[in-house]
Protein backbone atom coordinates (compact mmCIF):
# COMPACT_ATOMS: atom_id res chain seq x y z
CA UNK A 1 0.00 0.00 0.00
CA UNK A 2 1.27 3.04 -1.12
CA UNK A 3 0.55 6.41 -2.45
CA UNK A 4 0.26 7.29 -5.93
CA UNK A 5 2.98 8.80 -6.51
CA UNK A 6 6.92 8.78 -6.34
CA UNK A 7 7.15 10.00 -3.44
CA UNK A 8 4.36 11.75 -0.71
CA UNK A 9 5.89 14.96 0.47
CA UNK A 10 3.11 17.05 -0.55
CA UNK A 11 2.37 18.58 2.76
CA UNK A 12 3.68 22.10 3.79
CA UNK A 13 6.43 23.31 5.46
CA UNK A 14 4.96 26.62 6.02
CA UNK A 15 1.46 28.17 6.44
CA UNK A 16 1.92 30.17 3.00
CA UNK A 17 1.37 27.22 0.62
CA UNK A 18 -0.51 26.18 -2.30
CA UNK A 19 -2.34 24.10 -0.35
CA UNK A 20 -3.16 20.14 -0.94
CA UNK A 21 -3.46 18.07 -4.37
CA UNK A 22 -6.57 16.71 -5.28
CA UNK A 23 -7.21 14.17 -8.11
CA UNK A 24 -10.20 14.93 -10.48
CA UNK A 25 -12.68 12.47 -11.88
CA UNK A 26 -15.25 13.94 -14.85
CA UNK A 27 -17.93 12.28 -15.39
CA UNK A 28 -18.03 13.23 -19.46
CA UNK A 29 -22.08 12.49 -20.44
CA UNK A 30 -24.81 10.37 -18.40
CA UNK A 31 -24.34 6.63 -18.13
CA UNK A 32 -20.60 7.23 -18.42
CA UNK A 33 -18.16 6.42 -15.41
CA UNK A 34 -16.12 9.21 -13.62
CA UNK A 35 -12.75 9.10 -15.21
CA UNK A 36 -9.54 10.11 -13.60
CA UNK A 37 -8.38 13.93 -15.67
CA UNK A 38 -5.31 15.06 -13.75
CA UNK A 39 -5.22 16.75 -10.20
CA UNK A 40 -5.33 20.58 -9.19
CA UNK A 41 -4.29 22.28 -5.91
CA UNK A 42 -6.84 23.69 -3.20
CA UNK A 43 -7.25 24.81 0.39
CA UNK A 44 -10.67 22.68 1.55
CA UNK A 45 -13.14 20.89 -0.40
CA UNK A 46 -15.18 23.80 -1.77
CA UNK A 47 -12.12 25.45 -3.72
CA UNK A 48 -11.02 22.27 -4.80
CA UNK A 49 -13.93 21.52 -6.71
CA UNK A 50 -14.22 25.27 -8.12
CA UNK A 51 -10.67 25.08 -9.46
CA UNK A 52 -11.42 21.35 -10.53
CA UNK A 53 -14.29 23.29 -12.61
CA UNK A 54 -12.12 25.88 -13.80
CA UNK A 55 -9.28 23.64 -15.27
CA UNK A 56 -10.67 20.90 -16.33
CA UNK A 57 -14.14 21.52 -17.73
CA UNK A 58 -13.82 24.87 -19.55
CA UNK A 59 -15.05 23.45 -22.91
CA UNK A 60 -17.89 21.19 -21.87
CA UNK A 61 -16.07 18.35 -21.26
CA UNK A 62 -18.50 16.80 -18.45
CA UNK A 63 -21.69 17.35 -16.58
CA UNK A 64 -20.05 15.92 -13.08
CA UNK A 65 -16.73 16.21 -10.93
CA UNK A 66 -15.59 13.96 -8.21
CA UNK A 67 -12.78 15.16 -6.04
CA UNK A 68 -10.53 13.00 -3.95
CA UNK A 69 -7.42 14.20 -1.64
CA UNK A 70 -4.25 12.62 -2.96
CA UNK A 71 -3.65 11.09 0.36
CA UNK A 72 -6.57 9.45 0.31
CA UNK A 73 -6.05 7.39 -2.38
CA UNK A 74 -3.96 3.99 -2.04
CA UNK A 75 -2.50 2.55 -5.02
CA UNK A 76 -1.37 -0.63 -5.80
CA UNK A 77 2.82 -0.89 -7.03
CA UNK A 78 4.35 -1.82 -9.78
CA UNK A 79 6.87 -4.81 -8.49
CA UNK A 80 3.43 -6.29 -7.62
CA UNK A 81 2.31 -6.19 -11.74
CA UNK A 82 2.91 -9.95 -11.95
CA UNK A 83 1.29 -11.69 -8.72
CA UNK A 84 -1.16 -9.23 -7.56
CA UNK A 85 -2.87 -9.27 -11.46
CA UNK A 86 -2.44 -12.76 -11.63
CA UNK A 87 -5.61 -13.72 -14.44
CA UNK A 88 -5.68 -17.42 -13.25
CA UNK A 89 -5.44 -18.58 -16.79
CA UNK A 90 -5.44 -22.15 -15.51
CA UNK A 91 -9.30 -22.01 -13.98
CA UNK A 92 -10.70 -21.72 -17.75
CA UNK A 93 -14.23 -22.43 -16.43
CA UNK A 94 -14.86 -18.59 -15.70
CA UNK A 95 -14.77 -17.84 -19.55
CA UNK A 96 -17.62 -18.58 -21.32
CA UNK A 97 -16.25 -19.69 -24.00
CA UNK A 98 -15.34 -22.92 -21.76
CA UNK A 99 -19.14 -23.98 -21.67
CA UNK A 100 -20.25 -26.48 -24.67
CA UNK A 101 -23.75 -25.36 -25.84
CA UNK A 102 -26.00 -28.14 -27.43
CA UNK A 103 -26.57 -28.03 -31.19
CA UNK A 104 -28.98 -25.80 -32.56
CA UNK A 105 -29.23 -23.73 -29.18
CA UNK A 106 -29.01 -20.17 -30.15
CA UNK A 107 -28.59 -16.66 -28.65
CA UNK A 108 -27.53 -18.04 -25.48
CA UNK B 1 12.44 -11.96 -23.93
CA UNK B 2 10.63 -12.26 -20.69
CA UNK B 3 7.39 -11.03 -20.68
CA UNK B 4 6.48 -7.13 -18.58
CA UNK B 5 6.72 -7.05 -15.06
CA UNK B 6 8.23 -10.64 -14.46
CA UNK B 7 10.01 -10.49 -11.07
CA UNK B 8 13.92 -11.55 -12.76
CA UNK B 9 13.68 -8.27 -14.20
CA UNK B 10 15.81 -5.62 -12.46
CA UNK B 11 14.29 -2.17 -12.40
CA UNK B 12 16.35 -0.84 -15.17
CA UNK B 13 15.75 -3.82 -16.92
CA UNK B 14 11.61 -3.25 -16.80
CA UNK B 15 12.77 0.70 -18.10
CA UNK B 16 14.87 -0.24 -21.10
CA UNK B 17 11.96 -2.53 -22.52
CA UNK B 18 9.41 0.18 -21.96
CA UNK B 19 11.35 2.76 -23.65
CA UNK B 20 12.03 0.29 -26.12
CA UNK B 21 8.84 -0.86 -27.08
CA UNK B 22 7.40 2.50 -26.73
CA UNK B 23 5.05 1.69 -23.92
CA UNK B 24 5.08 4.82 -21.05
CA UNK B 25 7.00 5.33 -18.07
CA UNK B 26 4.55 5.79 -14.53
CA UNK B 27 5.25 7.77 -11.51
CA UNK B 28 5.94 4.80 -9.57
CA UNK B 29 7.60 3.13 -12.11
CA UNK B 30 11.85 2.50 -11.50
CA UNK B 31 13.57 5.07 -13.82
CA UNK B 32 17.04 6.13 -13.66
CA UNK B 33 17.78 8.63 -11.27
CA UNK B 34 18.57 11.12 -15.01
CA UNK B 35 16.32 10.70 -16.45
CA UNK B 36 13.75 11.67 -13.72
CA UNK B 37 15.83 14.73 -13.23
CA UNK B 38 15.90 15.64 -16.82
CA UNK B 39 12.06 15.31 -16.48
CA UNK B 40 12.09 17.84 -13.39
CA UNK B 41 14.11 20.53 -15.23
CA UNK B 42 12.20 20.09 -18.60
CA UNK B 43 8.91 19.77 -17.40
CA UNK B 44 9.24 22.78 -14.68
CA UNK B 45 10.66 24.69 -17.52
CA UNK B 46 7.79 24.30 -19.98
CA UNK B 47 5.46 25.04 -16.69
CA UNK B 48 6.94 28.34 -16.11
CA UNK B 49 7.18 29.36 -19.92
CA UNK B 50 3.08 29.20 -19.79
CA UNK B 51 2.84 30.91 -16.58
CA UNK B 52 5.48 33.67 -17.44
CA UNK B 53 3.99 33.89 -20.88
CA UNK B 54 0.97 35.39 -19.27
CA UNK B 55 2.88 38.75 -19.02
CA UNK B 56 3.49 39.81 -22.66
CA UNK B 57 -0.51 38.99 -23.23
CA UNK B 58 -1.75 40.16 -20.36
CA UNK B 59 0.01 43.79 -20.82
CA UNK B 60 -2.51 44.20 -23.90
CA UNK B 61 -6.31 43.39 -22.11
CA UNK B 62 -6.62 46.80 -21.13
CA UNK B 63 -5.75 48.18 -24.24
CA UNK B 64 -7.47 45.62 -26.69
CA UNK B 65 -8.93 47.54 -30.00
CA UNK B 66 -12.40 45.95 -29.51
CA UNK B 67 -14.43 43.82 -26.98
CA UNK B 68 -14.02 40.95 -29.22
CA UNK B 69 -10.33 41.49 -29.28
CA UNK B 70 -10.38 41.35 -25.23
CA UNK B 71 -12.45 38.51 -23.97
CA UNK B 72 -10.29 36.43 -26.67
CA UNK B 73 -7.55 37.84 -25.10
CA UNK B 74 -9.22 37.08 -22.08
CA UNK B 75 -9.82 33.37 -22.80
CA UNK B 76 -6.00 32.49 -24.00
CA UNK B 77 -4.05 34.21 -21.27
CA UNK B 78 -6.93 32.17 -19.22
CA UNK B 79 -5.54 28.83 -21.06
CA UNK B 80 -2.19 29.59 -20.30
CA UNK B 81 -2.61 29.42 -16.81
CA UNK B 82 -4.49 26.79 -17.17
CA UNK B 83 -1.54 24.72 -19.22
CA UNK B 84 0.89 26.02 -16.12
CA UNK B 85 -1.18 24.18 -13.76
CA UNK B 86 -1.24 20.59 -16.30
CA UNK B 87 2.21 21.19 -16.55
CA UNK B 88 3.14 21.48 -12.51
CA UNK B 89 0.88 18.87 -11.73
CA UNK B 90 2.29 16.23 -14.45
CA UNK B 91 5.81 17.72 -13.15
CA UNK B 92 4.72 16.97 -9.65
CA UNK B 93 4.32 13.12 -10.24
CA UNK B 94 8.14 13.13 -10.17
CA UNK B 95 8.27 14.24 -6.62
CA UNK B 96 8.90 17.82 -6.10
CA UNK B 97 6.67 19.81 -4.93
CA UNK B 98 5.11 22.79 -6.41
CA UNK B 99 6.37 25.18 -3.67
CA UNK B 100 9.95 23.97 -4.53
CA UNK B 101 9.40 24.78 -8.03
CA UNK B 102 8.02 28.05 -7.47
CA UNK B 103 10.91 28.65 -5.13
CA UNK B 104 13.35 27.64 -8.01
CA UNK B 105 11.31 29.79 -10.68
CA UNK B 106 12.05 32.59 -8.11
CA UNK B 107 15.65 32.21 -6.99
CA UNK B 108 16.47 31.89 -11.04
CA UNK B 109 17.63 28.43 -10.98
CA UNK B 110 14.73 27.01 -13.09
CA UNK B 111 14.55 29.04 -16.59
CA UNK B 112 11.91 30.00 -18.84
CA UNK B 113 11.58 30.03 -22.13
CA UNK B 114 13.34 33.30 -23.63
CA UNK B 115 11.65 34.60 -26.00
CA UNK B 116 8.98 36.01 -22.63
CA UNK B 117 11.27 38.61 -22.09
CA UNK B 118 11.04 40.42 -25.03
CA UNK B 119 8.17 43.31 -24.88
CA UNK B 120 5.31 43.64 -26.40
CA UNK B 121 5.21 46.95 -27.68
CA UNK B 122 1.89 47.25 -30.21
CA UNK B 123 -1.22 45.70 -30.80
CA UNK B 124 0.31 43.72 -33.55
CA UNK B 125 2.54 42.06 -31.45
CA UNK B 126 -0.36 40.15 -29.95
CA UNK B 127 -1.13 38.78 -33.75
CA UNK B 128 2.84 37.63 -33.55
CA UNK B 129 2.97 35.93 -30.57
CA UNK B 130 -0.22 33.94 -30.75
CA UNK B 131 0.51 32.95 -35.00
CA UNK B 132 4.30 32.68 -33.86
CA UNK B 133 5.18 32.22 -30.37
CA UNK B 134 2.54 29.75 -30.64
CA UNK B 135 2.98 28.57 -33.70
CA UNK B 136 6.15 27.19 -32.14
CA UNK B 137 5.08 25.88 -28.76
CA UNK B 138 2.63 23.99 -31.01
CA UNK B 139 5.17 22.14 -33.50
CA UNK B 140 7.19 21.12 -30.02
CA UNK B 141 4.01 19.92 -28.27
CA UNK B 142 2.54 18.10 -30.77
CA UNK B 143 6.04 16.09 -31.17
CA UNK B 144 5.80 15.61 -27.04
CA UNK B 145 2.65 14.03 -27.28
CA UNK B 146 4.68 10.85 -27.98
CA UNK B 147 7.38 11.48 -24.53
CA UNK B 148 7.80 8.24 -23.24
CA UNK B 149 6.48 9.57 -19.39
CA UNK B 150 2.98 9.65 -19.16
CA UNK B 151 2.01 12.53 -17.39
CA UNK B 152 4.27 14.28 -19.32
CA UNK B 153 2.48 13.04 -23.12
CA UNK B 154 -1.37 13.08 -21.38
CA UNK B 155 -0.59 16.85 -20.18
CA UNK B 156 0.40 17.42 -23.92
CA UNK B 157 -2.75 15.73 -25.71
CA UNK B 158 -4.86 18.43 -24.00
CA UNK B 159 -2.72 20.91 -24.55
CA UNK B 160 -2.34 20.50 -27.75
CA UNK B 161 -6.34 20.31 -28.10
CA UNK B 162 -6.55 24.10 -26.93
CA UNK B 163 -3.55 25.47 -28.70
CA UNK B 164 -4.74 25.81 -31.84
CA UNK B 165 -7.10 28.49 -31.37
CA UNK B 166 -4.25 30.38 -30.06
CA UNK B 167 -2.48 30.26 -33.06
CA UNK B 168 -5.28 30.95 -35.11
CA UNK B 169 -6.26 34.01 -33.17
CA UNK B 170 -3.03 35.46 -33.55
CA UNK B 171 -2.83 35.04 -37.26
CA UNK B 172 -5.95 36.66 -37.77
CA UNK B 173 -4.62 39.68 -35.88
CA UNK B 174 -1.70 39.93 -38.56
CA UNK B 175 -4.21 39.15 -41.47
CA UNK B 176 -6.40 42.00 -40.17
CA UNK B 177 -3.89 44.71 -39.97
CA UNK B 178 -1.23 43.23 -42.72
CA UNK B 179 -4.95 44.05 -45.18
CA UNK B 180 -5.61 47.14 -43.17
CA UNK B 181 -3.88 50.79 -43.56
CA UNK B 182 -0.14 51.30 -44.18
CA UNK B 183 0.36 51.94 -41.09
CA UNK B 184 -1.61 48.59 -39.71
CA UNK B 185 0.42 46.72 -42.30
CA UNK B 186 3.93 48.18 -41.29
CA UNK B 187 2.98 47.20 -37.94
CA UNK B 188 2.49 43.82 -38.19
CA UNK B 189 5.50 43.40 -40.50
CA UNK B 190 7.57 45.10 -37.71
CA UNK B 191 6.06 42.64 -35.48
CA UNK B 192 7.37 39.80 -37.47
CA UNK B 193 10.66 41.68 -37.87
CA UNK B 194 11.05 41.38 -34.31
CA UNK B 195 9.59 38.01 -33.43
CA UNK B 196 10.75 36.00 -36.27
CA UNK B 197 14.37 34.99 -35.09
CA UNK B 198 13.51 34.56 -31.45
CA UNK B 199 10.69 32.01 -32.29
CA UNK B 200 12.71 30.24 -34.32
CA UNK B 201 15.62 30.09 -31.67
CA UNK B 202 12.58 28.72 -29.49
CA UNK B 203 13.27 25.69 -30.69
CA UNK B 204 16.95 25.47 -28.89
CA UNK B 205 20.43 25.28 -30.00
CA UNK B 206 21.47 23.30 -32.71
CA UNK B 207 21.60 19.79 -32.44
CA UNK B 208 25.50 19.51 -32.69
CA UNK B 209 25.57 22.03 -29.48
CA UNK B 210 22.69 20.79 -27.67
CA UNK B 211 24.73 18.51 -24.99
CA UNK B 212 21.42 17.10 -23.67
CA UNK B 213 19.95 15.99 -26.79
CA UNK B 214 21.53 12.48 -26.80
CA UNK B 215 20.16 11.29 -23.78
CA UNK B 216 16.75 12.80 -24.20
CA UNK B 217 16.42 11.10 -27.67
CA UNK B 218 17.76 7.66 -26.50
CA UNK B 219 14.79 8.10 -23.51
CA UNK B 220 12.38 9.12 -26.10
CA UNK B 221 11.53 12.38 -23.56
CA UNK B 222 12.02 14.19 -26.72
CA UNK B 223 10.88 12.30 -30.16
CA UNK B 224 12.33 14.89 -32.40
CA UNK B 225 15.53 16.87 -32.03
CA UNK B 226 15.39 20.80 -32.30
CA UNK B 227 16.50 21.13 -35.54
CA UNK B 228 14.27 19.42 -37.01
CA UNK B 229 11.29 20.58 -35.25
CA UNK B 230 12.62 24.47 -36.61
CA UNK B 231 12.80 22.99 -39.85
CA UNK B 232 8.88 21.94 -39.84
CA UNK B 233 7.88 25.07 -38.61
CA UNK B 234 9.80 27.29 -40.81
CA UNK B 235 8.39 25.13 -43.63
CA UNK B 236 4.99 25.94 -42.73
CA UNK B 237 5.53 29.27 -41.69
CA UNK B 238 6.73 30.40 -44.61
CA UNK B 239 3.47 29.94 -46.88
CA UNK B 240 0.99 31.65 -44.40
CA UNK B 241 3.41 34.99 -44.65
CA UNK B 242 3.17 35.18 -47.82
CA UNK B 243 -0.86 34.49 -47.90
CA UNK B 244 -1.29 37.60 -45.49
CA UNK B 245 1.72 39.73 -47.81
CA UNK B 246 4.01 39.99 -45.11
CA UNK B 247 8.07 39.43 -45.62
CA UNK B 248 9.58 37.41 -43.15
CA UNK B 249 13.27 39.32 -42.17
CA UNK B 250 15.44 36.69 -43.81
CA UNK B 251 17.63 37.14 -47.03
CA UNK B 252 18.27 33.56 -47.04
CA UNK B 253 15.31 32.16 -46.73
CA UNK B 254 14.63 30.01 -49.70
CA UNK B 255 13.42 26.98 -51.10
CA UNK B 256 15.81 23.95 -51.63
CA UNK B 257 14.40 21.59 -53.57
CA UNK B 258 16.31 19.15 -52.90
CA UNK B 259 16.12 18.86 -49.41
CA UNK B 260 12.38 19.65 -49.52
CA UNK B 261 12.69 22.27 -47.20
CA UNK B 262 13.31 25.48 -46.80
CA UNK B 263 17.08 26.88 -46.28
CA UNK B 264 17.31 29.30 -43.97
CA UNK B 265 19.75 32.52 -42.34
CA UNK B 266 22.08 32.36 -39.64
CA UNK B 267 20.41 32.59 -36.23
CA UNK B 268 22.24 34.86 -33.55
CA UNK B 269 23.38 32.45 -30.65
CA UNK B 270 25.12 35.13 -29.02
CA UNK B 271 21.85 37.31 -28.14
CA UNK B 272 20.12 34.06 -27.93
CA UNK B 273 22.58 33.15 -24.66
CA UNK B 274 22.48 36.72 -23.67
CA UNK B 275 18.87 36.27 -23.30
CA UNK B 276 18.87 33.35 -21.73
CA UNK B 277 21.37 34.54 -19.13
CA UNK B 278 19.24 37.34 -17.45
CA UNK B 279 20.41 40.36 -20.09
CA UNK B 280 17.28 40.37 -22.31
CA UNK B 281 14.85 43.51 -22.40
CA UNK B 282 12.56 42.14 -19.66
CA UNK B 283 13.80 39.12 -17.90
CA UNK B 284 14.25 41.58 -14.66
CA UNK B 285 10.29 42.80 -14.80
CA UNK B 286 8.92 39.36 -15.54
CA UNK B 287 10.68 37.64 -12.84
CA UNK B 288 9.85 40.31 -10.28
CA UNK B 289 6.38 40.83 -11.48
CA UNK B 290 6.25 36.92 -10.18
CA UNK B 291 7.71 37.51 -7.46
CA UNK B 292 5.29 40.56 -6.48
CA UNK B 293 2.26 38.87 -7.05
CA UNK B 294 3.46 36.14 -5.09
CA UNK B 295 3.76 37.95 -2.46
CA UNK B 296 0.78 40.05 -2.72
CA UNK B 297 -1.25 36.47 -2.80
CA UNK B 298 0.30 35.27 0.62
CA UNK B 299 -2.39 36.81 3.11
CA UNK B 300 -4.94 34.87 0.98
CA UNK B 301 -3.28 31.59 0.84
CA UNK B 302 -2.83 31.95 4.70
CA UNK B 303 -6.42 32.78 5.21
CA UNK B 304 -7.41 29.81 2.88
CA UNK B 305 -5.36 27.04 4.59
CA UNK B 306 -6.73 28.51 8.03
CA UNK B 307 -10.37 28.31 6.77
CA UNK B 308 -9.77 24.74 5.53
CA UNK B 309 -8.37 23.51 8.11
CA UNK B 310 -11.17 24.43 10.24
CA UNK B 311 -13.91 23.44 7.51
CA UNK B 312 -11.67 20.87 5.17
Amino acid sequence: MDSIYYDKQFNKMSEDNQGQVWEVFVQAKPGLAHKHVGNIQAMGKEMALQNARDMYVRRKEGISIWVVKLEDIVASSPEEIGSFFDPMDDKAYRQATYYKMPEGAKHI
Amino acid sequence: MSTLGEATMTGQELFDYKIENDLKIEPKDWMPEDYRKHLQRQMSQHAHSEVIGMQPEGNWILRAPSLRAKVILLAKVQDEAGHGQYLYSAAETLGKTRDEFINELQTGKAKYSSIFNYPTLTWADMGAVGWLVDGAAIVNQVSLQRTSYGPYSRAMVKICKEESFHQRQGYEIMAQMANGTPEQKEMAQDALNRFWWPSIMMFGPHDGDSPRTGNAMKWKIKRETNDDLRQQFIDKTVAQAEVIGLTIPDPDLKWNEERGHYDFGKMDWDEFWNVVNGNGPCNKQRLQHHIDAHKNGSWVRKAANAYAEKNG
